[in-house]
């Protein structure tokens, strides 16, 4: 049949183009998804939100810095830099908040998150007021271009993606320990505010190389949705982490070539919409945690409950 | 700088919109929710797309309610995942407004050929065109009023939430403060919950075509955060809060006006503007704040070492 050829096609990666988008979206959720464990466990999950935003006035001055000096403002690496300086920037923002006044973490993550994104939309602004630079290209930092990703974006995205694994694999004893029990490691001497900026360093990396692919919106999905999924089943770290991982790869495998099959189907957010379906499934079918094996335990302990009034009873 | 009868109309639209969001914001900052308004704002997009899809017109009652229902289920569906799976609040909340916005992507892409929803204006807003729509023209002895249609639906959420502030004050502070005695004096907790998150999700669209969602985003949490510096009551707080909204838009509009000028640029985003001058105002409460601000905790400080 014609449409199962074609659905054969996609999946199994034939075309260039599609192979491009597809390996770009299966990194991107390999190396979000441990991020993502992390952040759950410590629960600042929408730190990506906080930081995705805060990259945009970076963008922006990157653009108008490039354009000042005689450039086009086009230059990837540049434009990269700018975003992961404002990210990182916002991130100190968000903790010197935290830390030094009576707001809580979430109002903290919001200022960041507003102030940030309006002061990039203000320089946008003045961009598009620019009588030569075109700011055409900056619009895919907020939307995500997946669908029309060049070579040079897929390295950055592999390289970034290598980095941001390697983390999870060369520090895990120390970040198992921030994530669990942050106080006892400061205790121990542990360099715990060191290895809290790290994980904030990585993710900034991660969102930094991911926003041109998804947008600055669904990377917060890609942050959040494997990370939690993995969660329902295991109640080990490194099972989560490897399992996030695979979620997020999956999500990321399914939902771009899903999208490479007909017109108008934006890959982010199919990317997205199935990594919610496998977190629906998680959250009821989870092995550890999931809705339906806690009916069953209690159902269980009730059971022995009443056997044990039983004996009582009759005794 | 000139100022135009449009420019009084932009700052009366943008201090409706910031007052009317700042005024829910204060509570819930204190409930700690304060993402919630963020989650939200994103999270109408499926339900503007569906009701745009089944009317076929741009802010209709139906587009209304669609945005409350889908800002509705965002704030139970966040409930529900992090009470029944023991998830993080933050964690459940990315999970639902991410999902939503997925959706609505979907949707508009979909049917990109009859919606002219474009989720850039849905992200900063048109601002400086709301004067352009003229809904009500009144004439005072020959001088033609013309108030714009985004003052009229701005104004009327205002008094809504105004309102809402106003008959509930009492439950609603209890209910920010001690969420635990209010249940157990009877007061229908979960319901005055549900009735701030749907106000939230009407303000959003109300003010989403004029200003944008990243101003409502701005005004729920800045102003409020700053009030909390500065002052210790409630009812000063919401009031300062909506001193610091309405300031902000003012300063806003002034520094699109001012502040290309000095580097050489013609123009920018209003809404945007006004979200920077909300953070400006921020920072100030933040440094000077004569309880909490970091000279005054400085300056306590040095005297303590003394």
């Amino acid at each position: 049949m014609f449409e199962w050829q074609e659905l054969l096609e996609v999946l199994s990666l034939r075309d260039y183009n599609t192979r491009l988008v597809v390996s770009s979206a299966v990194l991107l959720g390999a190396a979000c998804g441990p991020m993502g464990a992390y952040l759950v466990l410590r629960r600042r999950s929408l730190m990506g939100d906080a930081l995705s935003h805060a990259t945009l006035p970076g963008v922006a001055l990157a653009f108008l810095a490039s354009v000042w000096l005689g450039g086009d403002g086009k230059s990837l690496p540049l434009l990269l830099c700018g975003a992961a300086l404002t990210g990182l920037l916002g991130c100190g923002v968000v903790q010197f908040i935290r830390d030094r006044t009576r707001i809580k973490d979430d109002a903290a993550m919001g200022i960041v998150l507003s102030v940030f994104f309006g002061l990039g939309v203000v320089l946008l602004g003045f961009i598009q007021s620019m009588p030569k630079g075109s700011a055409a290209g900056l619009e895919s930092f907020i939307y995500g271009k997946t669908a029309s990703m060049v070579q040079n974006d897929f390295f950055v995205l592999s390289g970034s993606a290598l980095v941001v694994l390697s983390a999870p694999v060369l520090l895990f004893k120390e970040l198992r320990l921030l994530c669990f029990d942050g106080e006892y490691a400061a205790v121990l001497g542990w360099p715990v505010k060191r290895l809290d900026a790290l994980l904030m360093l990585l993710l900034t990396v991660i969102v930094v190389a991911g926003l041109q692919a998804v947008g600055l919106v669904l990377i917060i999905a890609f942050l959040v949705i494997p990370g939690a999924s993995a969660r329902f089943w295991t109640e080990r770290l490194d099972q989560m982490l490897l399992l996030s991982a695979l979620f997020g790869a999956f999500s990321g495998w399914l939902g771009a070539a899903l999208s490479a099959l007909a017109p108008r189907l934006p890959p982010g957010a199919l990317i997205v919409l199935v990594a919610s379906v496998g977190f629906a499934l998680s959250f009821f079918f989870g092995r550890e945690r999931g809705l339906f094996i806690q009916f069953l335990r209690r159902r269980f302990l009730m059971q022995q409950g009443d056997a044990k009034d039983d004996l009582v009873c009759h005794r | 700088m000139i100022w135009y009868a449009i420019d009084s109309w932009i700052v009366v639209t943008g201090i409706f919109a910031a007052v009317a969001c700042a005024l829910l914001g204060n509570f819930l900052l204190l409930q700690r929710m304060s993402l919630m308004g963020d989650a939200i704002s994103h999270a109408v997009l499926p339900g503007l797309a569906i009701a745009y899809l089944l009317t076929h017109a741009r802010a209709s009652v139906v587009m209304f309610a669609g945005a409350a229902v889908a800002g509705l289920l965002t704030a139970l569906l966040t409930d529900t995942i992090s009470r029944l799976g023991k998830v993080d609040r933050g964690a459940s909340m990315g999970i639902v407004f991410t999902t939503f916005f997925a959706l609505g992507l979907l949707l508009i892409v979909q049917a990109a050929d009859h919606v002219d929803l474009d989720p850039g204006c849905v992200l900063y807003g048109a601002i400086e065109l709301t004067p352009l729509d003229v809904a009500w023209q009144v004439d005072l002895g020959g001088f033609l009023w013309e108030v714009p249609r985004a003052v009229l639906v701005l104004g009327g959420t205002l008094c809504l939430n105004i309102g809402f502030v106003i008959i509930f004050f009492k439950e609603l502070r209890l209910v920010a403060f001690d969420p635990e005695l209010a249940r157990t004096q009877g007061l229908p907790v979960a319901a005055l919950h549900r009735g701030l998150m749907a106000l939230v999700a009407v303000t959003a669209v109300a003010a989403f075509e004029a200003v944008g969602s990243i101003l409502v985003i701005a005004m729920l949490i800045v102003p409020p955060a700053g009030a909390f510096l500065l002052v210790r009551r409630l009812p000063a707080m919401i009031l300062v809060s909506v001193l610091l909204a309405a300031f902000s838009a003012v300063l806003g509009h002034a520094g699109a006006l001012v502040v290309p000028g000095w580097l050489g640029f013609t123009s920018t985003s209003t809404s945007g503007m006004m979200a920077v001058a909300a953070g400006f105002l921020f920072l100030l409460a933040l440094l000077f704040s004569p309880s909490n601000g970091l000279l005054a905790n400085w300056l306590h400080n040095r005297e303590g070492n003394r």
